[in-house]
């Protein structure tokens, strides 16, 4: 694995160079061109906490701070688009680049490499927006931040080796791209995003549970609404299946890489 | 560095007898294999030297560009193995997976990243490319609006614009128009100067000539041959026309060179003969003698209709003139067995100094691939010295004359008043 890593590195310009274009052609054709890149989320932001919380009063149970529900909806929604878009991307990046993997010899790790990337630059862009946000109307959750780097590495493994391994399988499979439309809506909604946990039946929590992005999900929850250190012990079996995803990932790539070109 | 080693390489793809098999392949421990392999190339060995230039020939699906995809290392070889020394670049299909939208100048950085190199390395080679592939201001626009040709043209420059130490070239020089061609084979002749090792797969005949030093021939996924680009390429065109019960032999020429003959065999050529003005036969001609080339036939098997016609070749295997009887309008038709026929053609020959040979084709037609009795290169072998002419260069007489006329300069004012 490190040799493949240690390969792509005499391709970082390509990485660089791929990441920048395809963030540049996104709005290629539009008058206020980057600016979009901050107005769409901003706008997001905005309805999850102004319309929710002001226009539809929706509230947390046991919290009466009017913003709360707002906070909450967004640590759940923002992390799980970042985990969203690196799954989808890597289940079609071999398949977009059938033409380049048919026509020119290069270190295919590349390709993941690049998918992290993008969704990381448009992740950092929402994040930060987010955070200032939360800096403008006084609720910086403070020294818990500094857990948020970590838990996004975890979720940063889990995701992309789950997007390798169905990236690949894809390619045998076309089924699975179409298939892993459905989980992902399943999943979210699976997830406690828009509703804590709290308010599920006694008997379906447990079942909730069970889904490893319960744990990160809660842990983001805690760190922005309540501005506390997440539960690391929680986080083990999360932890310990998005190594298991990658070993298998890495293990399938590497008995199929040969095979896949013939297929696309 | 350029050194190609292949050894006992085969490449089977995996054909599922259905939908579901994959899936039960992979899913039920034990099921065994629920796919037969279809082989496009088994047991393939060669070795290129570093420098060589090597030209790949053979028909549609004999495995050329399974070859070249998995040297270039796109495709995984399914057993064997490939060693290759040094930088490759490869030109296998056009393109090199531009993208529409963006304009030429990113679509350079980005094929030239994905060629390994760093942003400032390409913004030296820049200028270099853009000359080289010419498309002017074209290089600002998108993609999308280029023809194939300008494509073709940048995608070139971009491949090429660091000598490699191996090039692979996938017939994607047959695009373009003649003066690209020109350009491009001039690049590659002198990166072949510098040292680079060349693989092309051509079905130009002129082209693997001109250019290699060895040709290999692939025939339904396994090397047929492999030799001299010219005895190669006259296997291979024998080999195209041949049919059932056709036969092909080559042999060692005293003078070195491999006579190729094929055909069914219903009619034969027995002699052939250079002859000069006064019917002596001859080897070496003069330019501009008139000659005769006697050809004597016999027919085996009765047939319906014959047509002989021969072509010389220069020593690099260039066609200089080729006609026949089908052409000249002297076909012969309703032949019997045991008949002879002898023909005579006679022409000045008009070329330049050196070697020539004739291959004949005896055939029902204009062309030999429609029925093709016999089919003989080096028939014939001459050389053409020039002692009366003025001593030119080329290979046609075109027997320039010249009028030359000089002019005067006209008189200036200051000059015009002393004389006056």
């Amino acid at each position: 694995m490190l040799a493949g890593l240690s390969r792509s590195w005499a391709y970082r310009g390509f990485i660089f160079g791929s990441v920048k274009r395809e963030f540049q052609s996104r709005y290629r054709n539009s008058l206020l061109g980057a600016l979009w890149t901050v107005l769409n989320p901003l706008a997001m932001i905005i309805v999850y906490t102004v319309i929710f919380s002001q226009v539809m009063r929706a509230r947390l149970p046991g919290i009466e701070d009017g913003m709360a529900y707002g906070v909450y909806l967004c640590a759940g929604l923002l992390t799980w688009g970042f985990f969203a878009e690196v799954v989808s991307r890597s289940q079609t990046m071999f398949l977009e680049n059938a033409n380049l993997l048919k026509k020119l010899s290069f270190p295919r790790i590349c390709l993941p490499i690049i998918v992290l990337f993008n969704a990381g630059v448009n992740f950092a862009i929402i994040l930060g927006l987010f955070l200032g946000f939360l800096a403008v109307t006084g609720r910086l959750p403070g020294v818990a931040l500094l857990a948020l780097p970590c838990l996004l590495l975890l979720q940063v493994l889990f995701s992309a080796g789950l997007g390798m391994l169905l990236g690949v399988l894809n390619v045998f499979f076309r089924d699975v791209g179409q298939f892993f439309g459905i989980v992902l809506q399943f999943w979210f909604w699976f997830t406690p995003i828009v509703y804590p946990i709290g308010i599920l039946p006694e008997g379906i929590q447990w079942l909730v549970q069970l889904n490893p992005l319960t744990s990160l999900m809660q842990a983001y929850q805690s760190v922005f609404l309540q501005g506390v250190w997440p539960d690391w012990q929680q986080l083990l079996p999360f932890t310990l299946l998005g190594l298991l995803l990658c070993l298998l990932a890495w293990r399938l790539f590497r008995l199929r890489a040969g095979e896949m070109v013939d297929e696309l | 560095m350029g050194r190609i080693r292949v050894e006992q390489l085969g490449k089977a793809y995996k054909q599922y007898h259905g939908r579901w098999s994959r899936l039960v392949e992979w899913l039920v421990p034990f099921a065994g294999p629920r796919h037969t392999p279809h082989w496009v190339l088994s047991d393939v060995n060669f070795e290129i030297e570093p420098g060589e230039a090597v030209g790949i020939v053979g028909v549609n699906g004999a495995g050329k560009s399974t070859l070249l995809k998995m040297i270039a290392g796109t495709t995984q070889p399914t057993c064997g193995r490939i060693e290759v020394q040094g930088r490759v670049a490869a030109l296998l299909e056009l393109g090199m997976g531009f993208h529409p939208d963006f304009t030429g100048r990113q679509n350079v950085v980005m094929a030239g990243q994905l060629l390994g190199l760093q942003l400032d390395e390409i913004d030296v080679l820049m200028p270099e490319i853009e000359a080289f592939a010419e498309i002017g201001e074209a290089i600002e626009q998108p993609v999308r609006t280029y023809s194939s040709g300008m494509q073709m043209r940048l995608a070139f420059s971009v491949a090429t614009a660091r000598r490699p130490d191996v090039l692979i070239v996938d017939e994607a020089l047959s695009v373009g128009d003649a003066y690209f061609q020109h350009k491009s084979f001039e690049r590659i002749r002198s990166f072949r100067r510098d040292g680079t090792t060349l693989l092309i797969v051509s079905h130009d005949r002129t082209a693997v000539q001109s250019i290699c030093d060895r040709a290999l021939l692939l025939e339904g996924g396994k090397l047929a041959m492999q030799g001299p680009p010219e005895i190669v390429m006259d296997y291979y065109n024998a080999k195209l026309a041949e049919r059932e019960g056709q036969l092909v032999h080559q042999e060692m020429l005293a003078d070195g060179n491999v006579q190729t003959i094929s055909g069914t065999g219903e009619a034969g050529i027995t002699d052939i003969r250079l002859l000069d003005e006064q019917g002596r036969p001859i080897e070496i001609v003069e330019v501009g003698r008139s000659v005769v080339l006697e050809v004597n036939v016999v027919v085996r098997r009765p047939i319906e209709r014959l047509v002989l016609g021969f072509m010389i070749k220069d020593r690099f295997g260039q066609p200089m003139y080729g006609i026949n009887t089908h052409r000249l309008e002297k076909p012969l038709s309703n032949l019997l067995a045991g008949e002879s026929v002898t023909y005579r053609f006679a022409f000045p020959v008009l070329l330049g100094k050196g070697n020539y040979s004739v291959s004949f084709s005896l055939s029902r037609l204009d062309s030999h691939l429609d029925k093709n009795y016999e089919w003989r290169d080096y028939g014939l072998i001459f050389h053409v010295v020039n002692t009366r002419k003025e001593d030119f260069i080329g290979s046609a007489w075109l027997g320039a004359t010249a009028e030359v006329q000089r002019h005067e300069l006209p008189l200036t004012p200051r000059r015009a008043e002393i004389t006056s």
